[in-house]
């Protein structure tokens, strides 16, 4: 199994790669849900030592206990399980905030969860290109609308209504990396009772 | 005409010898106005008119960005180069008049840094003369490791820990001090920009280093100092000009094509930006390549050269230009 291939749209629509392993020492693994199976993959092509100095921060999600043996297994210096994306992010934050030049980071999983933590890493200083990412699972996406600037995690319909203003929301490929999360505008501003039927097109 | 090769008129305004083979060149724009602004890091192209010769050699900056009444630039003397640097010690005096090119930076700051970590070897130390007054300035998180062979040659080491104190490093290679490099980049935060500026070899064991501890490249950034070199003298058709010239033992491809009046783009004129880079058409001898643009593959295709820094040694040579 490999990562899923996003087709290129517009320029702000993030694409993603295949995690490799990098030079250094100092390795820190975010994943979620499927995105564990990216982790698995790369320790198969791995230096012998490679885990010796690494991280791991897992959010097993629907994934359950499926893939913990296993990562726990690589023998990483740290390993961490959290609950959601969002109790995992205070921590990374901590831990780019005291870490050295040579760590290297690599995320995996959902869209939503590769782009809070690029979004933190960015913060911390580091360029959003030197970053391993490797999208696997679902194609959810983390929404802001414009209008009343809320963000709705998950999306997977086209048109979705807002969970904080309730305006029905157009999903656009646009992306912003410093918010992490795509755009939704208004679908039918002239008239809100233009109603355009729903898809469940991000799965 | 490429961008960055709008021309200034300038005045030498002073000439100062900093030690035995480095001279300091002062310039004041010649109607009086302030210069151009420009960024830490960046460089002007010096046109050299000595007697029928024409040379145009890149400076970096090494005054104050906030100071626009002024650009100085600090010229090494190279014995066996091909003459710029002579030229400038030997017969430039205050009151000259002078052309320079409009600032271009190749070497600027990345301001998104959350530190900036400096490193030079010898006259390499001019860019960041001119970086470390823009972040003092803006209260910016800087560190300079400076190596150089003796303390007499020791170029604005003295200025530099004067004015910055426990931020400065020095390493007088004639006392065998080293730059403990795999320490110094271990110890660094997280965020934290690498500038390199000096001799190749320097350059290389940095970057390598660098790559090897897991710095990626975003954050690793470097200047050489290609002047252009002398050699043999060789001949070039001009096929799109239809001219054939002559390259002299002490003029670049670039400036001998410009001598026979044909303007080919060009901005860094050390081999970096790769603005001049021109297609060969055909070719019968062997490439001086020089420049860090082009990839080794195309160095050994044959099929590009770039003119500003870059040579040959052959029978015939046929340019797209």
């Amino acid at each position: 199994m490999t990562g899923t291939l996003i087709e290129p749209t517009i320029k702000s629509r993030p694409v993603y790669g295949t995690l490799t392993p990098q030079p250094g020492k100092d390795h820190l693994f975010i994943a979620d849900a499927e995105g564990a199976a990216a982790i698995l993959d790369l320790a198969e092509a791995a230096p012998a030592d490679f885990f010796a100095g690494a991280q791991i921060v897992f959010i097993p999600r629907e994934t359950g206990a499926f893939y913990l043996d296993r990562l726990k297994a690589l023998h990483p210096a740290q390993y961490y399980e959290g609950p959601s994306i969002a109790a995992a992010l205070p921590r990374l934050r901590q831990t780019l905030a005291t870490a050295r030049m040579g760590l290297m980071l690599y995320l995996a999983g959902t869209e939503g969860l590769i782009g809070q933590a690029m979004q933190a890493a960015l913060e911390a200083g580091i360029d959003h290109m030197s970053i391993e990412t490797e999208h696997r699972g679902s194609l959810a996406r983390r929404v802001q609308c414009v209008h009343c600037k809320g963000i709705t995690e998950d999306v997977t319909t086209q048109p979705v209504t807002c969970s904080h203003c309730g305006l029905l929301l157009l999903v656009r490929d646009h992306y912003s990396r410093r918010i992490a999360a795509f755009q939704g505008v208004c679908v039918n501003a002239e008239d809100r009772s233009e109603i355009p039927p729903q898809e469940e097109i991000f799965r | 005409m490429s961008a960055g090769t709008t021309k200034l008129d300038v005045t030498v305004s002073d000439v100062v010898p900093v030690n035995d083979l480095v001279k300091r060149f002062h310039f004041r724009r010649a109607d009086g106005g302030l210069l151009p602004t420009f960024s830490g890091g960046a460089h002007v192209v010096v046109e050299m008119r000595d007697g029928g010769t024409s040379r145009l050699n890149p400076y970096s900056l090494m005054s104050s960005p906030l100071d626009t009444s002024e650009y100085t630039i600090s010229v090494r003397r190279d014995d066996v180069g091909r003459g710029g640097s002579l030229f400038m010690h030997g017969k430039v005096k205050p009151g000259d008049r002078m052309v320079v090119s409009y600032p271009v930076n190749l070497f600027s700051l990345d301001l998104r840094a959350k530190k900036h970590l400096l490193i030079a070897g010898g006259i390499g130390i001019t860019p960041f003369m001119a970086q470390t007054a823009q972040l003092a300035a803006e209260g910016g998180n800087f560190e300079l490791h400076y190596a150089c062979r003796t303390a007499s040659l020791f170029t604005y080491g003295d200025v530099l820990s004067e004015r910055y104190g426990k931020r400065i490093h020095l390493y007088h290679d004639d006392r065998g001090e080293k730059i403990e490099l795999d320490r110094l980049l271990a110890a660094q935060p997280l965020g934290t920009h690498l500038y390199i500026c000096g001799p190749a070899p320097m350059i290389e064991w940095v970057r390598k280093t660098a790559a090897e501890a897991g710095w990626p490249s975003e954050n690793v950034h470097f200047e050489h100092f290609a002047a252009p070199q002398p050699g043999l003298p060789f001949d070039v058709t001009l096929a799109l000009s239809g001219k054939t010239i002559r390259v002299g033992e002490q003029q670049s491809l670039l400036e001998a094509i410009e001598a026979a009046g044909v303007d080919p783009p060009y901005l860094c004129r050390g081999g970096v930006c790769g603005q001049c880079e021109t297609n060969v058409i055909s070719c019968n001898g062997r490439f001086r390549h020089n420049d860090h643009w082009l990839s080794e593959e195309e160095h050994r295709s044959g099929r590009k050269i770039m003119p500003c820094v870059s040579r040959f040694e052959g029978s015939s040579l046929v340019l797209e230009r």
